[in-house]
């Protein structure tokens, strides 16, 4: 070998190492496109919702009421609208036999009866006449409806029969198959159901955990980190609680799902499955993050200024609480709001103590049981159900979309109030 | 109740911090004050509020022992044991709730009474003298107060201790943590021989069904139970799956990020990747289950093979993906730190770019990227939710990535999720996982973070 053609070489082998460097760089990128891809495209169909739109005869004799008297909201109330309900779904197919009315009354979800008795109570003035009323379809109905289940596969496997789809395609081409934005997926609680499940239950128990935590961990961080900024004495026990918190940051999140169980549970007896114990023990686990941050932005303020309020008199203490604090305030926000974020997107602390309860209530205070919205998409993805995958997806996109909102704040902050010292 | 003396104590404090600085100004109009006013008022509200608040604290801490040591005193005497004490002091609280609905006993309904007359003189006692010592301790402090007390000193002092409390709370948790681990997993220990449970070979966590409380606790019961090898190496294989993805990736990325990338390339590539670290992990478990397993498995059938679709290579191969920021962004800033003059040498001897970095660059930064790769298998041990969601819950001890194992997170989840009974078996047992997974984690951590600072002490 020659000495042009070993240059060749290491200039070849120079192009292919950058390739490599290049390649790297962009499976990364190609995975995250992916892995948004993914997700949004399985995700944004449950913002829509299905309805059935039917006509409902809010006949008298149906209802067992006075036709001549007009209802009042306490009849309304005391009617029975689940035969009446049945009846309203045999008009669809007059010729069904009793198996296909039990097929005819699963394409709605199981809440029909209340839809058709809320329509009545906002609308006196339908009682006896015909009307069009907006019904929730069946998941199934749903996912056929979206294009996320298959038609075309023998019908026993699959949720929706040939007789209910044959029903609703006949709806379809009346124009009584309607999709809406899906206001009930924000507004409902978890449910078994998947047209029914939603997430505020899930978000409420998260936007407590976080404040729970903000409380606690954003006072003691940042008084942690000045006093080991400011005050404390260069001895062994300080190096002691430095390799603490270093080692703290490090450790896995389950851990202090496990501190939370024995000591929070077992030995503080505080309530199972709350967002109290879940927001201390995501307090915990933010902790050293803050500290690291406030300290970092502590340090970060020169000397000078602190120098300057010394020899102007101020004390330690004033020179800390009125110069050095208020200027590292923007990086150590900034840090809380991250910490806050990782928070946000915890899972399996919450998990052992206890906030996978299936809850269909929306939590009112942090004493409440509640999930939160990573829990919800654990809960919901090992469900069976198909419709509630893309319950899932949205769901992640909601998360998805708070924790960018919370790191776009954090370098807002960083950004627009932190003095540059040069 | 006890919300409302928290809040008279923060409202009382607080109405003190004016009369203190009320004083303070009046005495200003005639002598000098040795400081501001408003140090004057801090002063009070502290001598107000904290000796009550102290105090509050503890007696709500301690009187639940001392109420139950008064019950339970009458029947020490009769030899009963600790447990079936327990019982019956349960059953008195809740008998006293009006909420019990077993037997009614005359010792029974006497200790009720007696409970809920303990925790009346408790309530009662505790108002009176909380606020006694509070009002004391205000009035001390309001008539100490003069022209020339010191007031700014002491006033930091406190504020100093309360900075130094709340650093204490890094040591506080740690040591929380290691409790509630070993105190579970000694307890784990007693029944299960250490021996048996790290050197075991099956792990059927599922067979130590909740026992009866009744019942003698029999360790033979639990032979080939909880051997715990099975874990450990489904643990470290996933991992190693993991490091096979993120270590190529992520250190080619990190190079190439520190010495061939344009300015503009390293200012939206950089964040952009890192965004892969801000996604939750429950969202990465999500997508291996539903898109990665089956593909893989897909793929494995028209290949012929078969593979599970809760595989240890789709939970690794997506754990590996979320580990490639970490070793990217740390092996990155490591690389930067290399002295521009090794690379100048280099570059004058004739030697490539890229013959610069594998001969020069990359073996001076080694420390750092060894550290780097460290702290990212840290993670993928004690990463749950990916395992959790994609790989499987069976503990099988295999070395074929196509079947599915467990790992320790995982297992701790299978066991805790739902109704725990503390003092089972199979409880414990989860501890005692959680405290491996701790140990081994802390090391790495340690060994990861004294070798990336001894590196950095070398060229700073």
């Amino acid at each position: 070998m020659n000495k042009e053609e070993r240059l060749i070489k290491r200039y070849k082998a120079e192009k292919r190492f950058r390739f490599y460097g290049k390649a790297a760089i962009f499976m990364a990128l190609l995975f995250l496109v992916v892995f948004l891809t993914k997700i949004f495209s399985t995700g944004y169909t449950a913002f829509q919702k299905t309805w059935l739109v039917i006509p409902v005869n809010y006949n008298a004799d149906l209802l067992y009421l006075d036709p001549d008297k007009k209802p009042t909201t306490e009849d309304i109330n005391d009617a029975d609208f689940y035969e009446f309900g049945i009846e309203t779904f045999i008009t669809l197919d007059p010729d069904a036999s009793e198996d296909q009315i039990m097929e005819l009354k699963k394409m709605f979800a199981f809440t029909f009866e209340r839809e058709l008795k809320y329509y009545l109570l906002d609308n006196p003035d339908s009682f006896g006449k015909t009307v069009d009323v907006k019904l929730t379809a069946s998941d199934d109905l749903d996912q056929v409806f979206k294009g996320n289940y298959p038609r075309d596969i023998p019908e026993n496997r699959r949720r929706a029969s040939d007789y209910q789809l044959k029903i609703f395609d006949k709806l379809n081409e009346d124009g009584r198959v309607i999709s809406e934005f899906n206001a009930s997926f924000f507004t409902n609680a978890d449910s078994r159901e998947a047209e029914l499940a939603g997430i505020a239950s899930s978000f409420m128990g998260s936007l407590f955990s976080i404040l729970v935590c903000l409380s606690i961990a954003f006072p003691v961080a940042l008084l942690a980190a000045v006093y080991l900024e400011e005050f404390a004495p260069k001895n062994r026990f300080t190096d002691f609680i430095e390799v603490n918190i270093n080692n703290l940051a490090a450790v896995p999140s389950i851990v202090f799902g496990l501190l939370g169980l024995g000591v929070l549970l077992a030995v503080f007896g505080l309530p199972r499955s709350t967002p109290l114990v879940g927001g201390i023990t995501l307090s915990l686990m933010t902790l050293p993050t803050i500290i690291i941050a406030a300290r970092a932005s502590l340090k970060a303020v020169p000397p000078s200024i602190r120098e300057a309020a010394l020899a102007m008199g101020a004390s330690r203490m004033q020179t800390t609480m009125h110069h050095t604090v208020p200027l590292a305030l923007p990086g150590t926000l900034s840090g809380t709001i991250i910490g806050l974020a990782q928070a946000l997107g915890e899972t399996a602390p919450l998990i052992l103590i206890g906030m996978v309860a299936f809850v269909n209530t929306i939590p009112g205070t942090p004493m409440d049981p509640a999930a939160s919205l990573p829990v919800q998409i654990y809960i919901w993805a090992e469900s069976a159900e198909r419709g509630f995958v893309e319950k899932v997806s949205a769901c992640i996109m909601v998360l998805l979309f708070f924790l960018i909102f919370m790191n776009l704040g954090a370098q807002l902050i960083r950004h627009k109030f932190e003095k540059k010292w040069n | 109740m006890n919300s409302v003396i928290f809040l008279t104590i923060v409202l009382l404090a607080l109405s003190s911090y004016f009369f203190g600085r009320k004083k303070a100004i009046l005495i200003q109009s005639n002598k000098r004050l040795t400081a501001l006013p408003k140090f004057y008022g801090y002063y009070l509200a502290i001598w107000c509020g904290a000796p009550a608040f102290l105090l509050y604290a503890l007696w709500s801490i301690f009187e639940p022992s001392i109420v139950r040591f008064f019950i339970l005193s009458d029947y020490s005497s009769q030899g009963l044991l600790e447990g079936e004490l327990n019982l019956f002091y349960e059953k008195v609280k809740s008998l006293s709730r009006n909420q019990y609905s077993g037997e009614l006993t005359a010792e029974l309904q006497r200790s009720a009474e007696k409970y809920l007359n303990f925790r009346d003189i408790a309530k009662w006692s505790k108002v009176v003298i909380v606020l006694s010592l509070l009002i004391a301790s205000t009035g001390y402090a309001y008539t100490k107060i003069s022209n020339n007390t010191k007031t700014r000193e002491p006033v930091e002092i406190f504020l100093k201790g309360v900075f130094f409390l709340s650093s204490l709370a890094a040591i506080l948790t740690t040591i929380g943590i290691i409790f509630s681990l070993l105190f579970q997993t000694i307890e784990f220990f007693q029944v299960i021989p250490l021996f048996d449970f790290v050197f075991g070979m099956h792990w059927y966590p599922a067979k130590a069904f909740v026992r009866d409380a009744s019942e003698a606790l029999d360790p033979s019961m639990y032979s080939d139970t909880f051997g715990a090898v099975p874990i450990f190496a489904g643990t470290f294989f996933i991992a190693l799956i993991a490091m096979c993805v993120a270590i190529p990736i992520g250190l080619l990325s990190g190079i190439y990020m520190a010495e061939y990338a344009s300015k503009r390339l390293r200012q939206y590539a950089k964040p952009v990747i890192e965004i892969l670290a801000g996604i939750p992990t429950v969202v990465y478990g999500f997508f291996a289950a539903l898109t990665v397993g089956p593909f893989l498995k897909d793929l494995g059938l028209s290949l012929g093979l078969e593979v599970s679709a809760e595989s240890a290579l789709a939970a690794g191969g997506v754990m590996g993906i979320m580990i490639i920021p970490f070793i990217s962004s740390l092996s990155d800033d490591v690389i930067t730190s290399v002295p521009q003059n090794l690379r100048d040498g280099s570059y004058a001897m004739g030697a490539t770019k890229s013959e610069t970095i594998k001969r020069v660059i990359i073996p001076a930064a080694l420390p750092g990227i060894v550290g780097s790769i460290l702290l990212g298998v840290s993670r993928a041990i004690g990463e749950t939710m990916i395992v959790v969601m994609a790989s499987g819950l069976a503990a099988n001890l295999t070395l074929n990535p196509l079947e599915s194992t467990s790992t320790i997170t995982a297992q701790i989840v299978v066991i805790l999720i739902g109704d725990q009974q503390f003092g089972d078996p199979k409880t414990q047992a989860a501890f005692a996982l959680g405290l491996s997974l701790f140990i081994v984690t802390l090391v790495l951590n340690i060994v990861a973070l004294s070798v990336v600072k001894k590196y950095r002490e070398k060229y700073e």
